[in-house]
Protein backbone atom coordinates (compact mmCIF):
# COMPACT_ATOMS: atom_id res chain seq x y z
CA UNK A 1 0.00 0.00 0.00
CA UNK A 2 1.34 3.95 -0.92
CA UNK A 3 -1.52 5.73 0.50
CA UNK A 4 0.88 7.20 3.08
CA UNK A 5 3.95 10.14 2.84
CA UNK A 6 6.02 11.00 5.47
CA UNK A 7 6.70 13.87 8.57
CA UNK A 8 8.39 15.76 5.18
CA UNK A 9 4.93 16.64 4.57
CA UNK A 10 3.45 18.51 7.34
CA UNK A 11 7.03 19.86 8.42
CA UNK A 12 5.87 23.32 8.05
CA UNK A 13 2.68 22.99 10.23
CA UNK A 14 4.38 21.49 12.54
CA UNK A 15 6.69 24.43 12.70
CA UNK A 16 3.87 26.84 13.26
CA UNK A 17 3.34 24.17 16.56
CA UNK A 18 6.60 23.01 17.72
CA UNK A 19 9.22 25.99 17.46
CA UNK A 20 11.61 22.99 16.67
CA UNK A 21 12.30 20.55 13.76
CA UNK A 22 10.62 17.69 14.35
CA UNK A 23 11.32 16.10 11.02
CA UNK A 24 14.79 15.19 12.74
CA UNK A 25 12.68 14.03 16.09
CA UNK A 26 12.99 10.58 17.45
CA UNK A 27 9.93 9.21 18.79
CA UNK A 28 9.00 5.70 21.01
CA UNK A 29 5.57 3.70 19.87
CA UNK A 30 3.73 3.64 23.14
CA UNK A 31 2.23 0.27 21.74
CA UNK A 32 4.50 -1.21 20.43
CA UNK A 33 7.98 0.44 22.05
CA UNK A 34 9.47 0.57 18.36
CA UNK A 35 12.14 3.83 18.78
CA UNK A 36 12.68 4.95 15.63
CA UNK A 37 13.09 8.48 13.54
CA UNK A 38 9.49 10.21 13.22
CA UNK A 39 10.65 10.02 9.28
CA UNK A 40 10.56 6.64 9.26
CA UNK A 41 7.22 6.46 10.21
CA UNK A 42 3.40 6.50 7.60
CA UNK A 43 1.52 10.06 7.28
CA UNK A 44 -1.45 9.37 6.32
CA UNK A 45 -3.51 12.25 5.69
CA UNK A 46 -2.80 15.48 5.92
CA UNK A 47 -6.36 15.80 5.14
CA UNK A 48 -8.76 16.18 7.15
CA UNK A 49 -6.17 15.66 9.22
CA UNK A 50 -3.08 14.20 9.35
CA UNK A 51 -2.15 10.19 11.11
CA UNK A 52 1.39 9.55 11.73
CA UNK A 53 1.34 5.62 12.26
CA UNK A 54 4.34 3.64 13.27
CA UNK A 55 6.03 1.63 10.83
CA UNK A 56 6.18 -1.55 12.97
CA UNK A 57 2.64 -2.01 14.19
CA UNK A 58 0.52 0.79 12.39
CA UNK A 59 -0.80 2.21 15.57
CA UNK A 60 -1.50 5.94 15.77
CA UNK A 61 1.19 7.55 16.85
CA UNK A 62 0.62 11.33 16.39
CA UNK A 63 -2.63 13.26 15.11
CA UNK A 64 -3.18 16.81 14.23
CA UNK A 65 -5.89 18.83 12.88
CA UNK A 66 -5.35 22.76 12.20
CA UNK A 67 -7.86 25.17 11.52
CA UNK A 68 -8.17 28.78 11.09
CA UNK A 69 -5.93 29.93 14.26
CA UNK A 70 -6.26 26.98 16.32
CA UNK A 71 -4.58 23.51 15.61
CA UNK A 72 -5.37 20.63 17.78
CA UNK A 73 -2.73 17.84 18.59
CA UNK A 74 -2.93 14.35 20.42
CA UNK A 75 0.53 12.91 21.02
CA UNK A 76 -0.85 10.16 23.17
CA UNK A 77 0.54 7.33 21.03
CA UNK A 78 3.97 8.09 21.13
CA UNK A 79 5.49 7.50 25.13
CA UNK A 80 8.39 10.26 24.47
CA UNK A 81 9.80 12.56 21.57
CA UNK A 82 13.51 12.97 21.25
CA UNK A 83 13.89 16.30 19.72
CA UNK A 84 17.28 18.25 18.52
CA UNK A 85 17.60 21.63 20.15
CA UNK A 86 20.97 22.68 18.96
CA UNK B 1 -0.86 44.38 4.29
CA UNK B 2 -1.83 41.01 2.40
CA UNK B 3 -0.02 40.29 -0.84
CA UNK B 4 -2.10 39.44 -3.39
CA UNK B 5 -0.97 36.64 -6.12
CA UNK B 6 -1.71 38.08 -9.21
CA UNK B 7 -4.10 36.25 -11.39
CA UNK B 8 -4.08 33.11 -8.92
CA UNK B 9 -8.15 32.41 -8.43
CA UNK B 10 -7.79 29.04 -6.91
CA UNK B 11 -10.59 26.36 -7.34
CA UNK B 12 -13.46 27.77 -7.96
CA UNK B 13 -15.02 28.83 -4.57
CA UNK B 14 -18.15 31.18 -5.43
CA UNK B 15 -21.65 30.55 -3.20
CA UNK B 16 -23.86 28.28 -5.03
CA UNK B 17 -27.51 27.67 -3.78
CA UNK B 18 -27.32 23.86 -4.37
CA UNK B 19 -23.62 24.22 -1.79
CA UNK B 20 -23.32 24.69 1.67
CA UNK B 21 -21.04 27.53 2.18
CA UNK B 22 -17.52 27.34 1.70
CA UNK B 23 -17.76 23.66 -0.56
CA UNK B 24 -16.48 23.80 -4.24
CA UNK B 25 -18.04 21.50 -6.63
CA UNK B 26 -15.90 18.74 -8.03
CA UNK B 27 -16.38 15.75 -10.42
CA UNK B 28 -13.92 13.42 -8.92
CA UNK B 29 -14.58 11.32 -5.67
CA UNK B 30 -11.29 12.47 -3.54
CA UNK B 31 -9.81 9.49 -1.50
CA UNK B 32 -8.83 10.68 2.20
CA UNK B 33 -8.05 8.81 4.71
CA UNK B 34 -6.63 8.20 8.75
CA UNK B 35 -4.93 4.82 8.01
CA UNK B 36 -4.19 1.54 5.44
CA UNK B 37 -7.41 0.40 3.82
CA UNK B 38 -8.46 -2.71 5.43
CA UNK B 39 -8.74 -5.49 3.65
CA UNK B 40 -11.73 -7.44 4.61
CA UNK B 41 -13.35 -10.43 2.02
CA UNK B 42 -16.99 -10.51 2.68
CA UNK B 43 -16.35 -13.96 4.07
CA UNK B 44 -15.02 -12.69 6.88
CA UNK B 45 -17.64 -9.76 6.96
CA UNK B 46 -19.95 -8.78 10.12
CA UNK B 47 -21.88 -5.94 11.06
CA UNK B 48 -22.84 -5.56 14.78
CA UNK B 49 -25.58 -3.22 16.41
CA UNK B 50 -24.90 -3.38 20.22
CA UNK B 51 -27.66 -1.55 22.56
CA UNK B 52 -26.58 0.37 25.36
CA UNK B 53 -27.43 -3.20 27.67
CA UNK B 54 -24.81 -4.74 25.67
CA UNK B 55 -27.68 -6.90 23.55
CA UNK B 56 -26.30 -7.57 19.96
CA UNK B 57 -27.57 -8.00 16.35
CA UNK B 58 -25.36 -9.52 13.92
CA UNK B 59 -25.44 -9.98 9.98
CA UNK B 60 -23.02 -11.40 8.08
CA UNK B 61 -22.64 -10.87 4.30
CA UNK B 62 -25.31 -13.32 3.24
CA UNK B 63 -27.73 -12.06 5.95
CA UNK B 64 -26.91 -8.87 5.09
CA UNK B 65 -27.17 -8.93 1.46
CA UNK B 66 -31.07 -10.44 1.56
CA UNK B 67 -32.28 -7.55 3.21
CA UNK B 68 -34.21 -5.07 1.13
CA UNK B 69 -31.97 -2.57 -0.84
CA UNK B 70 -32.64 0.59 -2.26
CA UNK B 71 -30.77 2.74 -4.97
CA UNK B 72 -30.33 6.06 -4.47
CA UNK B 73 -28.75 9.43 -5.08
CA UNK B 74 -27.69 12.02 -2.74
CA UNK B 75 -25.03 14.77 -2.67
CA UNK B 76 -21.57 14.66 -0.55
CA UNK B 77 -20.26 17.50 1.60
CA UNK B 78 -16.71 16.63 2.31
CA UNK B 79 -15.35 19.16 5.08
CA UNK B 80 -12.20 19.95 3.02
CA UNK B 81 -13.98 21.47 0.94
CA UNK B 82 -15.49 19.36 -2.43
CA UNK B 83 -18.91 18.57 -2.28
CA UNK B 84 -19.82 15.73 -5.07
CA UNK B 85 -23.26 15.95 -6.13
CA UNK B 86 -25.95 13.58 -7.03
CA UNK B 87 -23.66 10.43 -6.51
CA UNK B 88 -25.54 7.34 -6.97
CA UNK B 89 -25.40 4.17 -4.50
CA UNK B 90 -27.08 1.15 -3.52
CA UNK B 91 -27.71 0.10 -0.11
CA UNK B 92 -29.64 -1.02 2.86
CA UNK B 93 -31.45 1.71 4.67
CA UNK B 94 -30.62 1.93 8.79
CA UNK B 95 -34.05 1.90 9.41
CA UNK B 96 -34.52 -2.04 8.04
CA UNK B 97 -31.07 -2.68 10.30
CA UNK B 98 -32.77 -0.98 13.01
CA UNK B 99 -35.73 -2.62 12.68
CA UNK B 100 -35.81 -5.24 15.43
CA UNK B 101 -33.06 -3.25 17.63
CA UNK B 102 -34.78 -2.45 21.11
CA UNK B 103 -33.56 0.81 22.28
CA UNK B 104 -34.01 3.60 24.61
CA UNK B 105 -30.49 5.04 23.31
CA UNK B 106 -30.08 8.49 22.24
CA UNK B 107 -26.50 7.86 20.75
CA UNK B 108 -24.71 5.89 18.23
CA UNK B 109 -20.63 5.30 17.98
CA UNK B 110 -20.43 3.73 14.41
CA UNK B 111 -16.87 1.46 14.20
CA UNK B 112 -14.83 0.28 11.44
CA UNK B 113 -12.54 -2.49 10.22
CA UNK B 114 -9.28 -0.37 10.78
CA UNK B 115 -10.21 1.30 14.38
CA UNK B 116 -11.88 4.33 12.87
CA UNK B 117 -15.00 6.09 15.07
CA UNK B 118 -17.36 8.72 14.73
CA UNK B 119 -20.27 9.65 16.47
CA UNK B 120 -23.61 10.91 16.13
CA UNK B 121 -27.29 10.73 17.65
CA UNK B 122 -29.11 7.84 17.18
CA UNK B 123 -31.90 10.04 15.31
CA UNK B 124 -29.88 11.50 12.30
CA UNK B 125 -29.52 7.30 11.15
CA UNK B 126 -32.96 6.75 11.20
CA UNK B 127 -35.99 8.21 9.14
CA UNK B 128 -34.67 7.04 6.02
CA UNK B 129 -31.68 10.00 6.58
CA UNK B 130 -28.73 7.12 6.23
CA UNK B 131 -27.60 3.67 4.80
CA UNK B 132 -25.34 1.04 4.93
CA UNK B 133 -23.65 1.26 1.01
CA UNK B 134 -22.45 -1.55 -0.42
CA UNK B 135 -22.48 -0.73 -4.46
CA UNK B 136 -21.61 3.18 -6.34
CA UNK B 137 -22.34 4.01 -9.58
CA UNK B 138 -23.43 0.65 -10.72
CA UNK B 139 -20.18 -1.25 -8.81
CA UNK B 140 -19.41 -3.04 -5.95
CA UNK B 141 -17.81 -0.59 -3.50
CA UNK B 142 -14.39 -0.75 -3.90
CA UNK B 143 -12.19 -0.81 -0.62
CA UNK B 144 -10.71 2.89 -1.33
CA UNK B 145 -14.14 4.44 -0.76
CA UNK B 146 -15.24 2.04 1.61
CA UNK B 147 -16.00 -1.63 0.20
CA UNK B 148 -17.50 -3.84 1.34
CA UNK B 149 -19.87 -1.48 3.26
CA UNK B 150 -19.83 2.20 4.16
CA UNK B 151 -22.39 3.64 5.81
CA UNK B 152 -23.70 7.08 4.26
CA UNK B 153 -25.58 9.95 6.34
CA UNK B 154 -25.68 12.92 3.54
CA UNK B 155 -26.68 15.13 5.47
CA UNK B 156 -23.72 15.55 7.77
CA UNK B 157 -20.48 16.28 6.71
CA UNK B 158 -19.01 13.09 4.91
CA UNK B 159 -15.99 12.28 7.96
CA UNK B 160 -19.66 10.70 9.37
CA UNK B 161 -20.47 8.45 7.08
CA UNK B 162 -17.86 6.06 8.19
CA UNK B 163 -16.00 3.65 5.42
CA UNK B 164 -15.51 -0.42 6.24
CA UNK B 165 -17.89 -0.13 8.58
CA UNK B 166 -18.44 -3.16 10.78
CA UNK B 167 -21.18 -2.00 14.11
CA UNK B 168 -22.74 0.36 15.78
CA UNK B 169 -23.05 1.01 19.50
CA UNK B 170 -25.73 2.81 21.51
CA UNK B 171 -25.40 4.42 24.70
CA UNK B 172 -27.07 7.54 26.72
CA UNK B 173 -23.38 9.15 26.56
CA UNK B 174 -22.34 11.53 23.67
CA UNK B 175 -19.10 9.84 23.38
CA UNK B 176 -16.48 12.04 20.52
CA UNK B 177 -15.16 10.07 18.00
CA UNK B 178 -12.23 9.83 16.00
CA UNK B 179 -11.84 13.01 14.68
CA UNK B 180 -14.45 14.73 16.70
CA UNK B 181 -12.03 14.24 19.49
CA UNK B 182 -9.44 16.41 18.28
CA UNK B 183 -11.12 19.69 16.76
CA UNK B 184 -13.75 18.52 14.45
CA UNK B 185 -17.54 19.86 15.40
CA UNK B 186 -19.48 16.92 17.41
CA UNK B 187 -22.37 17.25 14.90
CA UNK B 188 -20.83 18.26 11.77
CA UNK B 189 -23.99 20.11 9.49
CA UNK B 190 -22.38 21.36 6.50
CA UNK B 191 -25.54 23.96 6.12
CA UNK B 192 -24.49 25.40 9.34
CA UNK B 193 -20.55 25.34 8.44
CA UNK B 194 -19.95 23.19 11.78
CA UNK B 195 -16.76 22.03 10.72
CA UNK B 196 -14.78 21.89 14.05
CA UNK B 197 -15.32 22.86 17.91
CA UNK B 198 -17.70 26.16 18.77
CA UNK B 199 -18.48 26.53 15.23
CA UNK C 1 23.83 30.67 9.40
CA UNK C 2 21.16 27.68 8.15
CA UNK C 3 21.95 26.25 11.75
CA UNK C 4 20.11 29.13 13.27
CA UNK C 5 17.36 28.60 10.99
CA UNK C 6 16.58 25.20 12.29
CA UNK C 7 14.75 26.76 15.48
CA UNK C 8 12.34 28.86 16.09
CA UNK C 9 9.05 30.02 14.23
CA UNK C 10 9.10 30.56 10.44
CA UNK C 11 7.34 33.46 9.39
CA UNK C 12 5.77 34.20 5.88
CA UNK C 13 7.89 36.63 3.94
CA UNK C 14 6.67 38.83 1.14
CA UNK C 15 8.57 36.74 -2.45
CA UNK C 16 8.47 38.13 -5.81
CA UNK C 17 9.12 36.24 -9.08
CA UNK C 18 12.44 37.62 -11.12
CA UNK C 19 12.36 34.85 -13.32
CA UNK C 20 11.13 31.70 -14.79
CA UNK C 21 12.78 28.50 -16.58
CA UNK C 22 11.04 26.05 -18.51
CA UNK C 23 12.76 22.80 -17.72
CA UNK C 24 9.86 20.20 -19.37
CA UNK C 25 6.96 20.59 -20.85
CA UNK C 26 5.19 20.40 -17.46
CA UNK C 27 7.86 21.48 -15.43
CA UNK C 28 9.24 25.03 -14.55
CA UNK C 29 11.50 26.57 -11.98
CA UNK C 30 10.22 29.93 -10.67
CA UNK C 31 13.28 32.37 -9.34
CA UNK C 32 12.11 34.38 -6.30
CA UNK C 33 13.25 37.31 -4.61
CA UNK C 34 12.83 36.88 -0.72
CA UNK C 35 14.03 39.84 1.28
CA UNK C 36 15.66 38.50 4.65
CA UNK C 37 15.84 34.69 3.28
CA UNK C 38 17.79 33.17 6.40
CA UNK C 39 19.63 30.87 3.89
CA UNK C 40 19.07 27.19 3.31
CA UNK C 41 20.56 23.86 2.96
CA UNK C 42 20.15 21.25 0.42
CA UNK C 43 17.45 19.11 0.20
CA UNK C 44 15.22 21.50 2.42
CA UNK C 45 11.83 22.98 0.72
CA UNK C 46 9.59 25.95 1.25
CA UNK C 47 5.86 26.56 1.89
CA UNK C 48 4.31 28.79 -0.53
CA UNK C 49 1.20 30.90 -0.01
CA UNK C 50 -1.09 32.19 -2.61
CA UNK C 51 -3.69 34.46 -2.16
CA UNK C 52 -6.61 35.53 -4.18
CA UNK C 53 -8.50 38.60 -4.82
CA UNK C 54 -10.69 37.62 -2.44
CA UNK C 55 -8.42 36.73 -0.17
CA UNK C 56 -8.89 32.97 -0.63
CA UNK C 57 -5.61 31.15 0.32
CA UNK C 58 -3.77 28.21 -0.71
CA UNK C 59 -0.68 26.52 0.86
CA UNK C 60 1.90 24.04 -1.32
CA UNK C 61 5.32 22.99 -0.14
CA UNK C 62 7.92 22.59 -2.59
CA UNK C 63 12.17 21.95 -2.72
CA UNK C 64 14.53 24.27 -3.29
CA UNK C 65 16.52 23.62 -6.47
CA UNK C 66 18.87 25.90 -5.97
CA UNK C 67 22.08 26.57 -3.69
CA UNK C 68 21.48 29.16 -0.75
CA UNK C 69 22.57 32.68 -2.24
CA UNK C 70 21.35 35.49 -0.13
CA UNK C 71 17.63 36.61 -0.92
CA UNK C 72 17.46 34.29 -4.03
CA UNK C 73 15.83 30.94 -4.18
CA UNK C 74 14.75 28.82 -6.74
CA UNK C 75 11.58 26.02 -6.81
CA UNK C 76 10.88 23.59 -9.46
CA UNK C 77 7.36 23.04 -9.68
CA UNK C 78 5.59 19.85 -11.66
CA UNK C 79 2.23 20.42 -13.21
CA UNK C 80 -0.42 18.19 -11.34
CA UNK C 81 -2.83 17.47 -13.62
CA UNK C 82 -6.27 19.25 -11.90
CA UNK C 83 -4.27 21.04 -9.52
CA UNK C 84 -5.38 23.89 -8.02
CA UNK C 85 -2.07 25.40 -7.08
CA UNK C 86 0.97 23.93 -9.88
CA UNK C 87 -0.85 25.10 -13.02
CA UNK C 88 -0.44 28.73 -11.74
CA UNK C 89 2.75 27.58 -10.52
CA UNK C 90 3.61 26.36 -14.08
CA UNK C 91 1.74 28.29 -16.41
CA UNK C 92 0.49 32.14 -15.29
CA UNK C 93 2.91 33.64 -13.07
CA UNK C 94 5.09 35.66 -14.58
CA UNK C 95 8.19 38.38 -13.29
CA UNK C 96 6.94 40.99 -11.15
CA UNK C 97 4.32 38.33 -9.36
CA UNK C 98 3.91 38.26 -5.39
CA UNK C 99 2.98 35.19 -2.59
CA UNK C 100 4.62 34.42 0.41
CA UNK C 101 7.31 31.77 1.59
CA UNK C 102 7.98 30.55 4.86
CA UNK C 103 11.14 28.36 5.37
CA UNK C 104 13.64 26.68 4.82
CA UNK C 105 11.77 23.52 6.28
CA UNK C 106 13.05 20.24 7.20
CA UNK C 107 16.30 19.07 8.84
CA UNK C 108 16.27 14.91 8.00
CA UNK C 109 16.21 15.39 3.91
CA UNK C 110 19.69 17.45 3.84
CA UNK C 111 22.68 16.97 2.35
CA UNK C 112 25.63 19.70 3.96
CA UNK C 113 28.85 20.52 2.23
CA UNK C 114 30.66 19.21 5.40
CA UNK C 115 29.73 15.66 5.19
CA UNK C 116 32.63 13.32 3.91
CA UNK C 117 31.15 9.56 2.86
CA UNK C 118 30.15 9.03 -0.58
CA UNK C 119 26.31 9.79 -1.39
CA UNK C 120 23.79 7.80 -3.53
CA UNK C 121 20.77 9.83 -4.57
CA UNK C 122 17.80 8.03 -5.63
CA UNK C 123 15.00 9.99 -7.79
CA UNK C 124 11.80 9.28 -9.27
CA UNK C 125 10.01 11.43 -11.19
CA UNK C 126 9.87 15.16 -9.93
CA UNK C 127 12.06 13.90 -6.49
CA UNK C 128 14.95 15.09 -8.48
CA UNK C 129 14.37 18.12 -7.20
CA UNK C 130 15.79 18.23 -3.74
CA UNK C 131 18.23 16.47 -4.88
CA UNK C 132 19.51 18.68 -7.40
CA UNK C 133 20.24 21.01 -4.76
CA UNK C 134 22.51 18.56 -3.57
CA UNK C 135 24.16 17.98 -6.44
CA UNK C 136 24.30 22.14 -7.23
CA UNK C 137 25.45 22.70 -3.43
CA UNK C 138 28.52 20.14 -3.76
CA UNK C 139 29.75 21.79 -6.54
CA UNK C 140 29.12 25.32 -5.13
CA UNK C 141 31.18 24.43 -2.30
CA UNK C 142 33.85 22.47 -4.34
CA UNK C 143 33.51 19.22 -2.27
CA UNK C 144 35.45 16.20 -3.74
CA UNK C 145 32.79 13.56 -2.32
CA UNK C 146 31.71 10.86 -4.69
CA UNK C 147 28.03 11.36 -5.71
CA UNK C 148 25.98 9.23 -7.52
CA UNK C 149 22.49 9.87 -8.93
CA UNK C 150 20.50 7.17 -9.89
CA UNK C 151 17.26 8.65 -11.73
CA UNK C 152 13.88 7.34 -13.37
CA UNK C 153 11.38 8.88 -14.85
CA UNK C 154 8.72 7.95 -17.58
CA UNK C 155 10.91 9.13 -20.53
CA UNK C 156 13.15 11.48 -21.55
CA UNK C 157 10.57 14.00 -22.53
CA UNK C 158 10.04 14.19 -18.53
CA UNK C 159 14.14 15.08 -17.66
CA UNK C 160 14.30 17.22 -15.35
CA UNK C 161 17.67 19.09 -16.01
CA UNK C 162 18.54 17.42 -18.60
CA UNK C 163 21.12 19.57 -20.15
CA UNK C 164 22.93 20.26 -17.09
CA UNK C 165 22.48 16.88 -15.65
CA UNK C 166 24.72 15.85 -19.28
CA UNK C 167 27.79 18.06 -18.84
CA UNK C 168 30.40 15.95 -17.40
CA UNK C 169 30.84 16.74 -13.72
CA UNK C 170 34.16 15.22 -11.93
CA UNK C 171 32.85 13.30 -9.17
CA UNK C 172 29.06 12.83 -9.78
CA UNK C 173 28.22 9.62 -12.06
CA UNK C 174 24.73 9.84 -13.62
CA UNK C 175 22.55 6.44 -14.68
CA UNK C 176 19.10 6.92 -15.81
CA UNK C 177 16.30 4.55 -15.73
CA UNK C 178 12.95 4.59 -18.00
CA UNK C 179 9.98 3.67 -16.78
CA UNK C 180 7.82 4.32 -20.15
CA UNK C 181 9.52 5.38 -23.30
CA UNK C 182 13.74 5.42 -23.76
CA UNK C 183 15.54 7.21 -26.23
CA UNK C 184 16.41 5.41 -29.24
CA UNK C 185 19.31 3.15 -29.12
CA UNK C 186 18.57 2.86 -25.22
CA UNK C 187 20.50 -0.14 -24.29
CA UNK C 188 18.96 -1.09 -21.21
CA UNK C 189 15.38 -2.13 -20.32
CA UNK C 190 12.25 0.03 -19.68
CA UNK C 191 10.36 -0.54 -16.44
CA UNK C 192 10.64 0.10 -13.06
CA UNK C 193 13.93 -0.12 -11.29
CA UNK C 194 14.67 -3.47 -9.56
CA UNK C 195 17.46 -5.08 -8.21
CA UNK C 196 20.01 -5.54 -11.18
CA UNK C 197 19.95 -1.89 -11.58
CA UNK C 198 20.70 -1.03 -7.82
CA UNK C 199 23.59 -3.67 -8.42
CA UNK C 200 24.79 -2.17 -11.86
CA UNK C 201 24.04 1.80 -10.65
CA UNK C 202 24.72 2.76 -7.18
CA UNK C 203 27.68 2.64 -4.65
CA UNK C 204 27.86 -0.85 -3.13
CA UNK C 205 26.86 -0.87 0.74
CA UNK C 206 30.41 -1.70 1.56
CA UNK C 207 31.18 1.49 0.61
CA UNK C 208 28.61 3.11 3.38
CA UNK C 209 27.26 5.68 1.21
CA UNK C 210 24.20 7.95 3.03
CA UNK C 211 21.72 7.41 0.31
CA UNK C 212 19.01 10.00 -0.44
CA UNK C 213 15.70 8.74 -1.92
CA UNK C 214 13.03 11.12 -3.26
CA UNK C 215 9.72 10.99 -5.41
CA UNK C 216 6.35 9.05 -5.26
CA UNK C 217 5.37 7.18 -2.64
CA UNK C 218 5.60 3.84 -4.07
CA UNK C 219 8.81 4.42 -5.82
CA UNK C 220 10.49 5.75 -2.61
CA UNK C 221 9.21 2.27 -0.87
CA UNK C 222 10.56 0.07 -3.99
CA UNK C 223 13.99 1.61 -3.64
CA UNK C 224 14.51 1.67 -0.06
CA UNK C 225 13.69 -1.83 0.01
CA UNK C 226 16.02 -3.24 -2.54
CA UNK C 227 18.78 -0.98 -1.14
CA UNK C 228 18.12 -2.43 1.93
CA UNK C 229 18.35 -6.07 -0.12
CA UNK C 230 21.64 -4.72 -1.32
CA UNK C 231 23.10 -4.71 2.25
CA UNK C 232 22.39 -0.88 3.01
CA UNK C 233 22.02 0.21 6.54
CA UNK C 234 18.22 1.55 6.75
CA UNK C 235 19.70 4.08 9.22
CA UNK C 236 22.01 5.34 6.34
CA UNK C 237 18.69 6.06 4.18
CA UNK C 238 16.78 9.21 3.80
CA UNK C 239 14.03 9.30 2.40
CA UNK C 240 11.35 11.69 1.08
CA UNK C 241 7.79 10.79 -0.08
CA UNK C 242 6.14 12.92 -2.58
CA UNK C 243 2.29 10.71 -2.39
CA UNK C 244 0.82 8.80 -5.06
CA UNK C 245 0.43 11.66 -7.65
CA UNK C 246 3.88 12.34 -7.79
CA UNK C 247 3.47 16.10 -5.73
CA UNK C 248 3.55 16.60 -2.38
CA UNK C 249 1.82 19.47 -3.46
CA UNK C 250 -0.60 20.70 -6.46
Amino acid sequence: MTDFVDVNTVAGELRDVFAVDMTTATGRCAHCGRTAPLADAKLYGPTPGFVLRCRGCDTVLMRMVSAPGRTWLDLSGLSFVEVVTG
Amino acid sequence: MAIVSRGFTGRPHAERADLPPGQYLTKDFPVLSAGPTPVVRTDDWQFTITNETGQRHTWNWAGFRRLATERFTVDLHCVTRWSKLRADFEGVSLDTLFAGVDTAAEYAMVHSYGGYTTNLPLADLLDGQAWLAFRFGGKDLAAEHGGPARLLVPHLYLWKSAKWVNGITLSYQDEPGFWESLGYHDYGDPWREQRYWGD
Amino acid sequence: MARAAVLGRLTWRVATVVATRRETATARTVVLDVPGWPGHLAGQHADLRLTAEDGYTAVRSYSMSSVAEGDRIEVTVDEVENGEVSPYLTQVVDIGDQMEVRGPIGGWFVWRPEQTEPVQLIAGGSGIVPLMAMIRARTSAERAVPFRLLYSTRGPESLIYRDELRKPVGGLDVTYAYTRRAPEEWPGTVGRINAGTIAAATWPAAFEPTCYVCGPTGFVELATRLLVEAGHDQASIRAERFGPSGGRSS
